[in-house]
């Protein structure tokens, strides 16, 4: 029986690669740890090894293919005695892994909900092009440093590894390694540095690999950056950014998977925004770097990948501090930010099927929050749900409940549901880790309640 | 490198010694005005006082241009003052004034200058570590030939963010000193008890970085040393450790009785090494100033911070309006 060479997983949230380069050809013998191919994903291209030994008996995907699934099964190896022709018939499926897809797919989120907002941040006419949030961010970063010389980049990996998520790739090349800095994996140093930087004149922007790190570094972001400016009667400030993603990524368990969104809201002199599409990741980033404050990027790694609409504009910024209505309805609020508004737009358009048209809130920025507009819609719909991946005590969303409960308590013709990632540290398995997080159906059920139908 | 003995004789002129003289003792009168106000109940919160330690800023500012960056911890008033930063705006702020520097909203460990090139003021144990590295990579950035005075004191050289900034700054070359302040006692804790080795300015060596201890009661030794420190970084050399040995007579902040230590201790400081009185003596046997100068430089001095007292009394508590102002800064999109 001939073994089945299988579309590797290569990062925690890899779902397709392509197939950049075969190393060998049929008829090859190979041993384990020979190179086989060269596979690129999202974030690098890897190199990709033999496992066990044989002949290259058929290679089923050719070089150049993209959008390859990761378990599709890319080639045969012969063992001794099996001709190529045994293998063309001992291999009828392509895709069918021998791990069960939706136990090993390491990615839950919903994919995106193509949409367009009923009132986008562009005029008229502009021309889009479809760009991912990755490129969305490195271009941003790069407008802003082209235009800025005291802007820079540091943190770990983000130059000549071109960025642990490959955000800031080909940035080295472009600004040159005083502009683009490596840092040594220190993040409560560099973050001290970067603030220290900041009162001194220049406008940082801080890389975290992830936002989990930055907990090493929160004495510097609170103490430090968001309170100076207070402390010094308005002398000097921090106009810096810490960026990176933020949130659970995908496998990769309780220290890696955390949403710090109501942590640093929190915080008055931070500002905080939590991007979901990548014209919004492009037009804060752009608006955070000229920001004369310290602010909170919080990035999403499944997000990094998804292509959204991005106006081809010369210098394109969002608003910090204003929500954006992605989805009119009238029936119920759903309000969300970051990766939950893939789950309330997915919901959206479920809801929609069975006669219940939801108006979904993209708050973009959680501090200042944009309360009016979510308060608006209130208004007409009567009804609000919440949707966000972190923690339920102390959430964003508990805060739009208590401001409804204030503001806009005669409106409300149904408690307010707060849809937020279960009250436990993220496990590793597959379908614990599913259960931790909100799902499309948490929303969609908790819409059915506060809607009464 | 031990601790150099600094010459009395070198070659420092009448002029200077008597400035430093004034500088140390508006730093002594200040604090001790501001330890009674503190006891009328006019200072509130932490408030910890520099006495003792005073040739320490008054040395290496000695030793500073005017537009190199000064930064440090709570333990601030003697920095302030010591870098031209006006007593009665330090004053008011420590009553928590309109007229303090931070319009009396940051207190006694939260002052700052922009114009002084003074950057706090911080009450995290440390903190001002890397904040100090950073000003200097600021300024290594721009290309401007400033320095960074980054003083922090013997409780602070153990925590861990000072040795990624110590890998940091010898690593991309900053241009900072590293003032260790070492007076012996982290609040309650004689170094010998929180400190596994007692050279601190040795704790540099593992990155590169050239230390030296000072005699930190001698403001012609720190003087000195400052001045080889400021060599070494404004050449592009990188950073540089400088352990300056000096005692602080009061406790750690106003409520702490210092049991920890005795009274004989304390006097013994006071009567031999006391730093104002090692430089009153220069001028006195060097025929600099007679009896009746010093004198005169004293009440001088006492007119300065009598009146900053009262400056600081008489000023007005915050307009409730400030409680809501300085949070952000405005955006200029």
């Amino acid at each position: 029986m001939a073994i089945e060479i299988l579309m590797p997983a290569l990062s925690p949230t890899m779902e397709e690669g392509t197939l950049a380069k075969w190393l060998v050809k049929e008829g090859d013998t190979v041993a384990s740890g020979d190179i086989l191919a060269e596979i690129e994903t999202d974030k690098a291209t890897m190199e990709f090894e033999a496992v066990d030994e044989g002949v290259i008996g058929k290679i089923l995907v050719p070089e150049g293919s993209a959008g390859v699934a990761v378990n599709t099964t890319i080639a045969l190896m012969l063992e001794d005695g099996e001709s190529p022709d045994d293998a063309v018939v001992a291999a009828p499926k392509a895709a069918a892994a021998s791990i069960p897809a939706q136990v090993a797919a390491p990615v839950e989120a919903p994919s995106a909900v193509e949409w367009t907002a009923p009132e986008p941040d562009w005029p008229e006419g502009t021309e889009l092009k479809k760009q991912t949030v990755r490129e969305a961010l490195r271009d941003a970063m790069s407008e802003e440093m082209r235009r800025d010389e005291d802007v820079f980049l540091m943190g770990e990996e983000v130059g000549e590894y071109q960025g642990a998520y490959k955000i800031s790739q080909g940035m080295l090349d472009e600004f040159g390694s005083k502009r683009v800095m490596d840092t040594p994996i220190t993040e409560h140093g560099f973050t001290g540095i970067a603030v220290g930087a900041a009162f001194g004149g220049l406008k940082p922007i801080v890389e975290f690999m992830t936002f989990n790190f930055a907990m090493q570094a929160i004495d510097q972001i609170i103490n430090s950056a968001a309170k100076t400016l207070y402390m010094s009667g308005g002398q000097m400030g921090a106009p810096m950014v810490f960026r990176g993603p933020n949130g659970a990524a995908a496998r990769v368990g309780a220290q890696h998977s955390q949403d710090y969104a109501a942590w640093y809201a929190h915080i008055p002199g931070l500002k905080v925004v939590m991007p979901y599409s990548a014209s919004d990741a492009k037009g804060l980033m752009k608006s955070a770097i000229r920001d004369p404050n310290p602010v909170i990027f919080l990035e999403n790694e499944i997000l990094y990948g998804r292509s959204f609409d991005v106006p081809v504009m010369e210098d394109f910024t969002v608003p910090i501090g204003k929500a954006k209505i992605a989805r009119s309805g009238t029936d119920v609020t759903i309000v969300s930010f970051g990766i939950g508004m893939s789950y309330a737009m997915e919901a959206a358009e479920k809801l929609a099927e069975s006669g219940i048209e939801a108006e979904v809130v993209d708050l973009r920025s959680l501090r200042p929050m944009d309360t009016q507009t979510v308060i608006e819609s209130v208004k007409k719909t009567n009804r609000c749900i919440t949707v966000e991946e972190g923690w339920p005590v102390g959430s964003i969303g508990n805060h739009i409940s208590a401001v409804l409960m204030q503001e806009a308590f005669d409106y409300l013709d149904a408690p307010v549901i707060n849809c937020t990632g279960k009250d436990v540290p993220m496990p590793y398995a597959a379908n614990l880790e599913k259960l931790a997080l909100t799902t499309t159906d948490d929303v969609i059920e908790a819409v059915h309640k506060v809607t009464y139908r | 490198m031990a601790a150099r003995k600094s010459n009395p004789k070198s070659n420092v002129s009448a002029e200077e010694l008597l400035s430093y003289y004034k500088d140390m003792l508006l730093i002594r009168r200040f604090e001790e005005k501001a330890g009674q106000l503190y006891g009328m109940g006019l200072i509130g919160g932490f408030c910890h006082l520099y006495i003792g330690q005073e040739a320490v800023v008054v040395g290496l500012e000695a030793a500073a241009e005017e537009s190199d960056k000064r930064i440090t911890s709570y333990r601030d008033h003697g920095h302030m003052l010591a870098c031209g930063m006006d007593a009665n705006g330090v004053m008011a702020e420590l009553t928590g004034r309109q007229d303090g520097y931070s319009k009396g909203k940051g207190g006694s460990m939260h002052m700052f200058s922009k114009e002084k090139h003074f950057y706090g003021g911080h009450g995290i144990v440390a903190a001002q570590v890397p904040l100090g590295a950073g000003l200097a990579f600021a300024d290594k950035y721009k290309g401007n030939g400033r320095v960074t005075f980054t003083y922090f004191g013997d409780g602070a050289a153990n925590q861990g963010q000072v040795y990624e900034t110590f890998n940091m700054a010898a690593l991309w070359d900053l241009p900072c000193i590293f003032v260790i302040e070492n007076n012996q006692y982290a609040m309650g804790t004689a170094q010998g008890r929180s400190t596994s080795s007692q050279d601190i300015y040795k704790r540099g060596e593992a990155f590169g970085i050239p230390g030296e201890a000072v005699d930190g009661m001698d403001v012609l030794a720190v003087k000195d040393a400052g001045e080889r420190a400021v060599k070494h970084c404004r050449s592009g050399k990188g950073p540089y450790i400088l352990e300056i040995k000096t005692y602080r007579y009061r406790g750690h902040s106003m409520s702490d009785p210092a049991k920890y230590r005795t009274r004989e201790e304390v006097r013994k400081m006071r009567d031999e090494r006391d730093p104002i009185e090692q430089v009153r003596d220069m001028l006195l046997t060097g025929k600099h100033a007679t009896e009746d100068d010093l004198k005169a430089i004293d009440k001088d001095i006492k007119k300065v911070v009598n009146a900053s007292a009262n400056f600081a009394k008489e000023s007005p508590l915050p307009d409730l309006s400030e409680l809501w102002t300085d949070i952000y800064a405005e955006a200029e999109l």
